[in-house]
């Protein structure tokens, strides 16, 4: 038994690649998998930390122009459940942080964070999630960026004024207040779809790792065959030689498990702060960008190495266990065998395509990446039917012994290859569907903000005394349109003035006759994701008034109706403190004589929004790259182990006088040939996936339908970057071949069984 | 009434003072005052004296309806002083808390508030007298609404204020813990409640009590039984006995006139009669009193054996009967008694 092992171990001593390409496969796959798990797990606990410490966030408030200390007390003095709290931002020991001052006695039980009430209460104490550099400080379970403290202490930050009430009983509103509804969707709702597709993303890099994984498992099993028949004729059991072997393979799961797991961390931890900035910018959502080492993402890495060293050896171990002890290895009955299995799997991509198809009626994210899941791994099946017929038909267009040769013999590889063909062929339908992606959304999104962004200056005002000033100092030398937006029930709801600019910056997608003057009138617009999201057309009724006209407002993942102005006043008496200007005055003039107002010039707010976008696909671009980088050695470890096979196809081609140079140079045209021809086949199946990504994940996902824009550079870029992948991979097993002795050759037919 | 609602609001759970534990208020070493004999300011000691640690207003009113019908109501404010002075705005470190219920032979409804002080949420004047928490208030009026109750009855004083203890000295414990203690046990009480959506008209009596102390407690004690009483023949009785390591019973004698008449300390005699089982407690619900030297021999009973203050700090607060050798009504408080019993 331990000679057997020893015997089993001492291949991997002579092969050292194959078993650093076995490691390093399964390595990266479990990287790549772990990584994004990691960073899920991650924001997902920062969710559901933001979700428990700020409960008083799920109480309805009270809103009006101006909330007095005296205000507070007369409505409490008239009996009503209010409980007062003073909000805005703030720099606390060097971090700008949203500083929320609460009022423990008045609030339910449970609402306040918990801590000593005494000290909360007299202490000053400022409670956050990052260490602050002031003596006030106390960490707390709160969610990044935001601090929690007594009212009195951000009133004195803050100025006495309260922001807003908390209702902390089910009652209509007292006159003179607007009543705001608590969001109904949590932030891990909202970021779901963000999450699934990094998580989509995993799957699709570990299916791609896998690839290598089998072949190098495949090559190691047939060039052991010799060996295992030895053992077995010399008494070893099929169960005990199976057991070695499953223990062999459980040692190399569990070594390049632990270092996927350790890569995957590196992944996660460069990715984080970019995944961190993108929930931020686009959610609001606080997510830590240092990394915790949770146990249930690195046991499941390790779980999952096990799991995918086991489905790639899965169908060796099989053939051994069945093979009698003394039958020939024989490459060529494989092969023909092979023709078989092929067939079977064209059908199976046959049908997973007519699946996808069928799955783009049903609505929802899921289905969504179902339909991308079929697609990707339906077009994988089918690869290698196409490519030998392919093949077939360039051989039929050749002429010479030497092209037909070429093309015959290049047919034969393609059950060896195929599997990395396979991985090459997802990693760039990937790559061309993501990019399509990214790249139609990068174009509308900024043609969109510079419409979006048609004033020259916007501005915001601590309090409406300031925003007088500032209009009275501003005279007639500029038009200040005011601008005003709150949240109600999870809906975004805006005032809007009705003004030339106005019109200019929100073109509407479908709208009813003269919708503007419908605003006037009392009608609204929603956006373009509360309209999918809740199948509203023009002529429909929402809880504001008929819908008059539908906008694009990419980036939001909120739900937004448009008031005219005046309703919105009514409806929610709020401080007017936001302005667009129409003006020469530069910022800075502005920021001079009002410090304390925030201005921002178009150029600014472009920048950020345009930040926010490049960050949010900074993540995907860069899997993308990783998925790539997978794809190429999945192929160099098949030609690797294709070369080791070849050699009795290729030793009567030179024994009939094509030099080793010359048949070199037709192997490394060969897998030249096949990955443009893969690179052909990936752009119909990337497009394709670019157009579900499109028009339904994103839809579903976020909201909104963009035009898919094609980017025909892109496509010869990573055209090329193929090729080259290609030819890198093929040029160890070539330049081999290129140098091999002779008498190699000549065993062949020495050994020939 | 005596030393019942320090704990209260020392264990309130939304009340910071919890966390100088039990054991710190026997020590003055926090700058609080300590109460002195010496006779009252009045009337601004009707008012709020922010230099001690706690203080309260509590009325508690024996009503009975048109048909007969008996109810109790229940108005208390206590304040509770993080430090010993008042300050204006968020800044004050003074907390106010309220408790009000309404009793009847079949139902009994409390209710509680939370406020800070400073802001004019909560308060006391002296003059003229009034003491608040939000739309909670007592004047010549005492109003309170709750789940389910309200009340809002009219007080008018028909006898004279009454210091307890050693003219308004009032000692809890072998130790020396002491509060200042005044009592308005004459109180003529009419007006309105409402009790599951039907509003009574009643009359009765009330008794009000003042006190305010910064040192209260021994450590040893445990919980206390209180009862103050009017009798038909318009004498009065308070009386109190704090559980601990040794009871210490204290009783004030009040004639029809109003003068008081401190007793020694054991002179009341308290014996459990009946226990009722209560929030999952064993508590006496029926007492015999005796005071010899008054020819006192009476048993109470509750008016409603489950008159469960289920709030922030639980506790036994309800309307009584007496008969016997002085036929009357009252109010009976207990506190400390655990869940499994005393």
């Amino acid at each position: 038994m331990l000679t057997g092992l020893s015997a089993l171990l001492s291949h991997w001593a002579r092969h050292r690649v194959q078993a650093a390409l076995l490691l390093i496969g399964l390595a990266l796959a479990t990287a790549l998998w772990t990584g994004v798990q990691a960073i899920n797990a991650e924001a997902r606990a920062s969710y559901d930390r933001a979700a428990s410490a700020l409960s008083q966030d799920r109480l309805p408030r009270l809103v009006a122009g101006r909330i007095t200390l005296a205000d507070y007390v007369a409505l409490r003095r008239a009996g009503w459940p209010v409980s007062p709290v003073i909000e805005g931002e703030a720099t606390i020991g060097g971090h700008p942080l949203r500083l929320i001052g609460i009022e423990p006695l008045t609030l339910p039980p449970g609402a306040a964070a918990a801590g000593d009430p005494g000290d909360f209460l007299t202490g000053g104490v400022i409670l956050s999630a990052e260490p602050l550099d002031d003596p006030r400080a106390r960490r707390a379970d709160l969610p990044l960026g935001t601090a929690l403290t007594d009212i009195g202490v951000a009133a004195g930050l803050l100025g006495p004024d309260i922001s807003y009430l908390l209702l902390t009983e089910d009652r209509a509103p007292p006159p003179g207040y607007a009543l705001i509804h608590p969001s109904t969707t949590d932030l891990s709702q909202l970021t779901e779809s963000f999450h699934l597709n990094l998580a989509a993303f995993g799957y699709l890099a570990f299916g791609v790792g896998l690839f290598i994984v089998h072949s190098a498992i495949g090559l190691a099993f047939e060039q052991r065959r010799a060996m295992f028949r030895t053992l077995r004729a010399l008494g070893l059991s099929a169960r005990a030689l199976t057991g070695l072997l499953l223990a062999e393979l459980l040692v190399f799961a569990l070594v390049a498990g632990a270092a996927g797991v350790a890569l995957g961390w590196l992944i996660a931890a460069a990715l984080l702060p970019d995944v961190a900035a993108t929930l931020r910018g686009l959610y609001g959502a606080g997510v830590g960008s240092e990394l915790t080492l949770r146990p249930v993402w690195w046991l499941s890495g390790l779980g999952i190495a096990v799991l995918g060293m086991l489905a790639s050896a899965g169908q060796s171990l099989w053939r051994l266990w069945r093979l009698p002890p003394l039958t020939p290895a024989q490459p060529r009955a494989w092969a023909r065998e092979s023709a078989r299995a092929m067939r079977g799997q064209a059908l199976a991509g046959a049908l997973l395509l007519g699946g996808a198809a069928g799955l783009l009626a049903v609505p929802g994210l899921w289905p969504g990446f179902g339909v991308l899941a079929g697609l990707l791994l339906g077009g994988a099946a089918l690869l290698p039917m196409l490519m030998a017929w392919l093949t077939r038909v360039g051989q039929r267009l050749s002429r010479g012994p030497v092209a037909q040769w070429f093309w015959a013999d290049t047919r034969q590889q393609l059950p060896g290859l195929s599997l990395a063909l396979m991985a090459l062929l997802l990693a760039l339908a990937a790559n061309i569907g993501v990019g399509t992606m990214v790249g139609s959304f990068r174009s509308t999104f900024t043609a969109w903000i510079d419409q979006r962004l048609a004033a020259d200056l916007y501005v915001e005002a601590a309090d409406e005394a300031d925003a007088a000033r500032l209009l009275d100092w501003l005279g007639p030398g500029a038009t200040a349109l005011p601008m005003i937006r709150t949240t109600d029930g999870g809906t975004e709801v805006v005032g809007m003035v009705d003004h030339p600019l106005f019109r200019r910056a929100w073109p509407l997608l479908r709208a009813l006759p003269d919708p503007w003057a419908r605003l006037d009138a009392g009608d609204v617009f929603v956006n373009e994701q509360m309209a999918l999201r809740r199948g509203l057309s023009p002529g429909d009724r929402v809880e504001q008034g008929v819908v008059a006209g539908i906008y694009a407002d990419y980036g939001n993942p909120m739900p937004q109706v448009i008031l005219s102005f005046d309703r919105h006043r009514a409806l929610y008496p709020l401080p007017v403190l936001r302005y667009a200007l129409i003006t020469d005055i530069p910022a800075a003039a502005i920021r001079a004589a009002f410090p304390r107002l925030v201005v921002e010039d178009r150029a600014a707010i472009r920048r950020a929004s345009v930040a926010v976008f490049e960050r949010t696909f900074a993540v995907t671009a860069a899997l993308n790259v990783l998925t790539l980088g997978v794809a190429a050695l999945a192929m160099f470890a098949s030609l690797l182990t294709l070369s080791a096979l070849r050699l009795p196809q290729i030793a009567p081609v030179w024994a009939m006088g094509l030099g080793r140079g010359r048949l070199a140079q037709l192997e490394f045209l060969r897998t030249l040939a096949l990955a443009a021809l893969v690179c052909g086949l990936a752009l119909p199946l990337g497009l394709a996936l670019a157009w579900v990504l499109l028009a339904v994940v994103n839809v579903e996902a976020f909201g909104w339908r963009l035009p898919m824009l094609l980017f025909p550079g892109d496509w010869l870029r990573l055209g090329m970057l193929s090729l080259l992948a290609a030819g890198l991979a093929a040029a160890l097993p070539v330049r081999r071949l290129a140098r091999m002795a002779p008498g190699a050759l000549l065993k062949v037919f020495a050994h020939e069984r | 009434m005596n030393v019942k609602a320090i704990a209260l609001i020392l264990m309130a759970a939304a009340v910071p003072a919890s966390g100088q534990g039990f054991a710190g208020l026997g020590s003055d070493a926090e700058g609080f005052e300590i109460p002195r004999p010496g006779p009252f300011d009045f009337p601004a000691d009707h008012g709020p004296h922010p230099a001690f640690r706690i203080e309260w207003w509590y009325v508690t009113a024996n009503l009975t309806a048109a048909d007969g019908t008996e109810y109790g109501a229940q108005w208390t404010l206590f304040r509770s002083a993080l430090a010993p002075h008042e300050a204006e705005g968020w800044a004050s470190p003074q907390i106010w808390l309220g408790h009000a219920a309404l009793t009847s032979a079949t139902r009994h409804l409390a209710a509680e508030k939370l406020a800070r002080g400073g802001i004019g949420q909560a308060g006391a004047t002296a003059d003229p007298f009034e003491a608040w928490i939000d739309d909670w208030d007592l004047s010549d009026r005492m109003v309170a609404r709750g789940e389910g109750f309200a009340y809002d009855l009219a007080l008018s004083a028909t006898g004279p204020i009454v210091a307890q203890g050693d003219g308004g000295y009032s000692v809890k414990s072998a130790a020396g813990q002491a509060s200042r203690y005044y009592s308005q046990p004459f109180y003529a009480a009419s007006g309105v409640v409402e009790l599951d959506g039907r509003r009574i008209p009643v009359t009765g009596t009330a008794w009000m009590d003042r006190e305010w102390s910064s040192q209260p407690l021994a450590g040893d004690q445990t919980g206390w039984d209180w009862f103050s009483l009017s009798f038909d023949d318009g004498a009065r009785l308070m009386g109190f006995r704090l559980r601990g390591a040794g009871d210490f019973v204290s009783a004030t004698w009040i004639a029809a006139d109003g003068r008081p008449e401190p007793q020694p300390p054991g002179a009341l005699r308290l014996t459990p009669l009946r226990r009722a089982t209560v929030a999952g407690r064993e508590m006496p619900v029926e007492w015999r009193l005796e005071l010899p030297a008054k020819g006192l021999d009476i048993t109470t009973r509750a008016l409603n054996d489950h008159a469960w203050n289920a709030l922030s700090v639980p506790y036994w607060e309800g309307p009584i009967r007496a008969e016997g050798s002085h036929p009357g009504h009252g109010y009976l408080e207990m506190t400390g008694y655990g869940e499994a019993g005393r």
